[in-house]
């Protein structure tokens, strides 16, 4: 498949200097200490450990189940604030192009190793498992698990792979103080990090597609947001181009107002007759 | 007529979108006259134990 318009290379490009712009804290790296600036009062779209080293926003996940966290029960108004305002405007087009646990998977997919899936068997069931973890992990998790008199939050100390992969390693590997701590919860998460890894070789984002539940959220919005592909159906002329090139083998009328698509614009890049193309929200 | 072709017809318009985003609005900046912002913060500059598998 040829890149005709360069797409692809700009979305990589995107995604690289977004990475480096939210966890671009060299000083933290090296020091094994974290940033505490200013910009930590504002979340950034996709998944970004507070704790990564580099990190210089925070993680939307993170400051919602620290929220649930809460001895008395609220309202996160701020950080659904957040959740709204990106999902609005991006939709899944934030796990395609600005999510920094994404790129880690695209770029592990790229390894010229084992026959690639799209999806694992099972998919149609599995595919609600980031729904489960939302509910399961995030909502219900945070709101009443509790760890001696504190609440937990539960999707970041039992599943998060960004966490164990951005703040977890690199913490430990220049902090003897908290190396010194790492027990068996530390095992659990690095065991299923490697699962990821290796899986995300074989299988395109396997943890996006079964379960990150901020891909749940704005797999939401992805119908409503203002950035939108649009497919012509009257110029399509039904060779299937785009569902091939599709990594999540979405139909071209389930481009982009399917919960799964993530708005990576191959389907752009692989149709002869550019049929889909970018466009904002239609008018009313 | 598909299930899909359907949905397609009914495509949101952009009056559903200004209403996600007004919502959006105004739940953030609720969030911070409510000084919510401020937890977010003082979570985030903290090492989460949790988050990196030791707590």
């Amino acid at each position: 498949m040829k890149d005709k318009f360069g797409l692809q290379r700009i979305r990589l490009s995107v995604q690289i200097l977004y990475t480096i712009l939210t966890n671009g804290y060299v000083y933290g790296y090296m020091q094994g200490k974290i940033y505490k600036g200013g910009l930590k009062y504002a979340c950034v779209p996709g998944l970004n450990c507070y704790s990564c080293p580099g990190a210089t926003f925070s993680c939307p996940l993170g400051a919602l189940q620290s929220a649930l966290n809460q001895r008395q029960i609220q309202v996160p108004f701020a950080v659904l604030g957040f959740f709204f305002l990106f999902g609005s405007i991006f939709g899944r087009f934030v796990c395609g192009w600005l999510c920094p646990f994404g790129l880690f998977q695209d770029l592990l997919h790229r390894i010229p190793l084992f026959q690639k899936r799209k999806q694992l068997p099972g998919h149609r069931m599995l595919k609600y498992g980031k729904y489960l973890v939302l509910a399961g992990l995030v909502l219900v998790g945070s709101s009443f698990l509790f760890d001696g008199f504190v609440k937990v939050p539960a999707f970041c100390k039992y599943l998060c792979p960004s966490g164990t992969l951005m703040g977890a390693l690199p913490l430990l590997s220049v902090n003897e103080q908290l190396r010194s701590q790492v027990g068996g919860l530390f095992g659990w998460k690095l065991g299923l990090l490697l699962v990821l890894v290796g899986l995300s070789v074989k299988v395109y984002r396997p943890f996006c597609q079964y379960l990150c539940p901020l891909g749940a959220i704005y797999g939401w919005f992805n119908r409503f947001s203002l950035v939108q592909i649009h497919w012509e159906q009257e110029a399509c002329i039904s060779c299937g181009a785009c569902q091939k090139a599709c990594p999540v083998d979405l139909k071209p009328e389930q481009i982009s107002v399917s919960t799964e698509c993530m708005k990576c614009g191959k389907c752009m890049t692989a149709c002869p007759v550019q049929c889909l193309h970018w466009r904002k929200i239609e008018k009313n | 007529m598909s299930f899909w072709h359907k949905t397609l017809d009914k495509r949101p318009k952009r009056g559903m979108w200004f209403l996600l985003f007004g919502i959006g609005v105004v739940c953030l900046v609720i969030g911070i006259y409510e000084g919510q912002l401020e937890d977010v913060y003082r979570k985030a500059v903290m090492i989460c134990l949790e988050c990196i598998g030791i707590g």
